[in-house]
This record gives structure tokens, sequence and C-alpha cells, in this order.
């Protein structure tokens, strides 16, 4: 920061321990969000028009589930409430997708398109968290709300609740989900600094994950090997429903977790990469 | 902008727009790729089929009805209504205003001749579905197809005037993309795009039928895979241009009412 004396409290916290340098992001976060929320409440119209459309969606798209489950009581293992239980997590995951990831990233194309990500560059923080930061979007998360009364259905039709050990082991699922989730969309936002046009790349990431809204298991060979382990949707719905259902074996959930954390090492070994590839445009 | 000029304009016009749709051909390949929604449904309903039949649907014919999808979304796709939405807000709709040929006849040229490539992506889909399961789950009547070439046409017509007719909608609410959104849910949903209409249940399904979406995708799919006889597929045909008289009718409408509100800003 210019101007800045070496002792003020930002200098210092670079050179100092982990758990202050933690403190300091935790800082920054709040403050992003904050800016995040005040922008947003300038446009409170769209935001009732959003949350219609998605609810809308999100009911129109059970109803394939509903006709699937008229003719049987079961399909592949899954029987509607379990299924639900899936979309449940998909309708999830949009919300977050919405609302956490999918502003932030619209931004770094362009930034990456004029060139302002200079700005971005040049402060003294780590870029992939400033980026990934800066714009949230909570009032475009209504689905996270939807995913809720969906849930509820699902344990109404199946006649029990859930047990504190299995929402557990559902938190930690999800995490998991979403932390792939965010990694394949920084290695789709990485590409923009080769392609700099990744509308159309992102377009085919979200049509792709809206496969996830089925149970895993009604895929077979090819696809599913591809569901599990290259865009590994499975991951981001299917565990977390079983979890839920306290049917997913531990080691599923601890593969999940490597398997996250793994896809989180790799896009941030890509986007330095990028980082280093970025030339900055006119300017 | 008379009649004569818009005829001698036209293969011109189609000439332009089959240069541009060339031109931007790789974004085009991932637009196909990204139609995986159909191919997602087959998945499911052959998981389904394989267990037990549903309805008159068993594993073959979910293979033709979803393929048949796949291809007809391919041929009949339109967008026009970003266009539109983006040349009346930036205002440089004026400039078509100012050639000696109607805008919406332009935008439909330029639909048309994205045709070649489109047939090109979908014929390959188009093959392997016939050599698959042709011989066991789609129509060998020469009637049905000359119907189902028919409905195509009817398809393609009725998704450019929703488009045309969204995008005018754009001159009364500045942006109609939110509206495109929530007709497009509609017509996944409706269209027959995910579920075939006669998996529906009864109720629902008599409400279906009488709504517009089955015409853009499963009627031409329901031709192809030999759900209906002779007499029926022909009657539908007759509903299905009643629809497009209809959508023909609507555009004039929004385009006349919309025309006079445009304030052409910048240019």
């Amino acid at each position: 920061m210019e101007g800045e004396p070496l002792s003020s409290p930002a200098a210092r916290a670079w050179g100092a321990s982990r758990a202050a340098r933690a403190s300091r992001y935790a800082r920054l976060l709040k403050t992003q969000l904050r800016a995040s929320v005040l922008l947003g409440l300038q446009y409170r119209a769209d935001f009732v028009l959003d949350a219609a459309v998605s609810i809308f969606w999100t009911g129109a798209a059970i109803l394939p589930l509903v006709i699937v489950f008229q003719s049987r009581a079961a399909v592949a293992g899954w029987t509607f409430g379990e299924a639900l239980m899936v979309t449940g997590w998909f309708t999830f995951l949009e919300g977050v997708l919405e609302g956490g990831i999918n502003p932030s990233i619209a931004d770094v194309v362009d930034h990456v398109r004029k060139g302002t990500l200079d700005f971005v560059l040049l402060k003294p923080a780590d870029a992939q968290f400033l980026v990934s930061t800066t714009r949230f979007e909570p009032w475009r998360a209504a689905n996270v709300l939807t995913s809720g009364v969906i849930f509820g259905w699902a344990f109404h039709l199946l006649g029990r609740v859930p047990s504190p050990g299995a929402v557990g082991t559902a938190t930690l699922a999800m995490l998991a989900g979403v932390a792939v989730l965010y990694s394949l969309k920084t290695l789709a936002v990485s590409a923009a600094f080769y392609f700099v046009r990744v509308d159309n790349l992102t377009h085919l990431f979200d049509s792709v994950f809206d496969a996830a809204r089925w149970p895993a298991s009604i895929f077979r060979g090819v696809v599913r090997f591809v569901f599990t382990f290259v865009i590994p949707l499975a991951l981001m719905t299917t565990y977390p429903a079983q979890a839920l259902l306290g049917a997913l074996p531990t080691t599923t959930l601890l593969g999940a977790i490597a398997g996250a954390a793994l896809a989180l090492a790799l896009s941030r070994v890509v986007w330095n990469r990028a980082i280093a590839h970025y030339t900055s445009a006119g300017g | 902008m008379s009649l004569r000029n818009t005829v001698r304009a036209f293969p011109t016009l189609l000439r332009v727009g089959f240069a541009d749709a060339v031109a931007y051909r790789a974004e085009m390949l991932i637009w196909v790729l990204a139609t995986t929604m159909p191919l997602v449904m087959l998945a499911l309903w052959s998981t389904v089929a394989r267990e037990a039949p549903v309805g008159r649907y068993g594993e073959a014919q979910f293979t033709a009805y979803f393929l048949a999808t796949f291809v007809v979304r391919q041929i009949t796709g339109s967008w026009v209504f970003y266009d539109i939405n983006f040349a009346v807000r930036d205002g440089t709709l004026a400039m078509r205003l100012l050639r000696p040929v109607h805008p919406l006849w332009a935008y439909a040229a330029e639909a048309l001749a994205a045709m070649p490539m489109r047939l090109a992506v979908s014929l390959p889909v188009a093959i392997v579905a016939w050599f698959v399961v042709g011989s066991r789950a789609m129509t060998h009547d020469p009637v049905l197809w000359a119907v189902w070439i028919a409905s195509i046409a009817g398809a393609w017509l009725m998704t450019l005037l929703v488009n045309l007719i969204i995008g005018c909608a754009a001159f009364f609410l500045e942006s109609s993309l939110k509206v495109m959104d929530a007709w497009l849910v509609a017509f996944f949903v409706f269209s027959g795009y995910l579920i075939p209409i006669d998996l529906f249940p009864p109720r629902l399904r008599a409400v279906v039928e009488w709504l517009p979406f089955r015409f853009q995708i499963g009627f031409p799919v329901e031709v192809v895979t030999g759900a209906h006889d002779r007499a029926a597929a022909l009657a539908l045909l007759g509903s299905q241009w009643a629809w497009v008289a209809t959508g023909l009718g609507a555009t004039a409408l929004m385009w006349r009412g919309g025309l006079r509100r445009f304030a052409a800003y910048g240019g």
C-alpha cells in the first residue's frame, strides 16, 4: 500500500504469524461482503424477478422426477424421497453458484478483457482470494432457501428426520462439493487468460452441471466414470444426499474430501500459471 | 420497404448470414455440445425402461425419442431475441430501419442462413439414430416423413416467431431477457423436451396439448417416432400451422406497437 508506514498493521501482518494473516483475510472478507450487500441493495426489483424465475424453474424441473416415479417405486435403487434429496442438494449448489461463485467469475472475465485486472494484482493481498470474494450476490441465492423446502418435503415422504451425525457428514460432503465446484469454475476462468472469451465455456459447464440433478447411479459406463472422476457431479450432489440418508460409506467421504483438496490444489496451480501468462490489455 | 426489394435482397442476406455462421463455427460447436439435456434425459429414461417399459416406451423407443429431440432442437433453435434486445438497447436497430429491407425479414434471413451449419451438426446424430434404432422405433411411412418435414418447418417458424415476439417486447420493457428465461422454463417442461408428452398425467396432458410448446419439439419427434397414424399427424399439423398463423399476427402487432415507442439512443 503506497505511503503506508512499515509499522502499519497491514504491513506487519505480512511477516507475522499465520494466525495474524488469517485474521487479516477474515477482516478483508467481511469488508468485501459488506460492499457486495450495499451494492446489491440497489437492484431489489432484479432480486424479485430472479427469485421468481429460479423458484419456477426448480419446481418445473421436479416434474420429470414426479413422472418417472409415478410408474414405479424405485429407479436404480433410489426411491422418490431419496432422489428428491439429490435434487435438494442440486438446488442448494445452484444457489451457491448463482450467489457466490458466478458473479466473481464474470468479473474476472471482464477484468481480463479490459485489462483492469492490473488493479487487482497490484493490491497487497492474494489475487485469487480478492477476485473470488469481490462479488457475492446473496439475494440471487433464492435457491438455497428453496432447497430447504425440498429437503423438508423429502424427509416428510421418508417419514423420518436425519440424525445429527448424518447432518454432520452431509455438511462435510457438501463442503467438499462446493470446493470442487469452485475449483472447476476457477479452472474455467483460468482459460480466460488464454482465450479471452469464455462465456461459452461457462455455458457448457452449466449445461453439464445440470446432470447433477439426478442420482449418479442412473448413469452407466463412460458417462458414469466421467461424472464420478472427471467432472465429479456424484461428489457434488449424490454423496451429500447419501450422507443425509446415513448411507455414505466413510471411505467414500474421505475419498471425496481428498478429491476436493486435490481439485483445490490443482485449480490453485493452474490459476497461478494463468496469472503469469497475463499480459494486460491496452491499459 | 417494398416486397420486390426484399425478394431481391434475400439471396444476399442469406449469403451474409451463412458467412456469419461459418465465421463463428467454433462458438456454434460449443453451443451444440452444450445441448446435453436430451442426452441426460435419455440416460435417465433408459435406466427406468431397462427395468420395465414405461407406457409405449422401451429402451429403443426412448433412444429414438431423445436423439430425435436433439436433432429437432438443433435444427429449429434460434436466438434472434438476443440480437433484437441488443439492437434495441444500444440503438443499432436504427441502422437496420434505414435499410430498404424490413428488419424482421433480415432477422429471418439470418436465422435461415444458419440452417446448413445446423443440418451439418445434426446429420451425424440422425444417421446414428437411424442405424441403431431406426428399424424398431422410427416410422417407415413416406407420408409421415413428408409430414415430418412440414412439421419441422412449422416448428422452426414457431421458434423464430416466439423469438421475434419476445425480442419486440424489449421495446416495452427495455430488456426482455428475463421474459425469455421464463418462456424457456415452460418450453423445456411442456414441449416434450424432457418428458414425452404422452407420459404426462392425463389431466396435465390435456392442458399441455392446448399449449403451443408441444408443437415446437414434441410434435415433430412424435411423428418421426411413429406415435401418430396419418390422420392424427395431419390433424396435428393443422393445429401447428394455426399456431404459426397466430404467431405471425402477434409478431406484426408487437412490431408495430413497439416501433412507435422506439427511440434510438446513441446509434
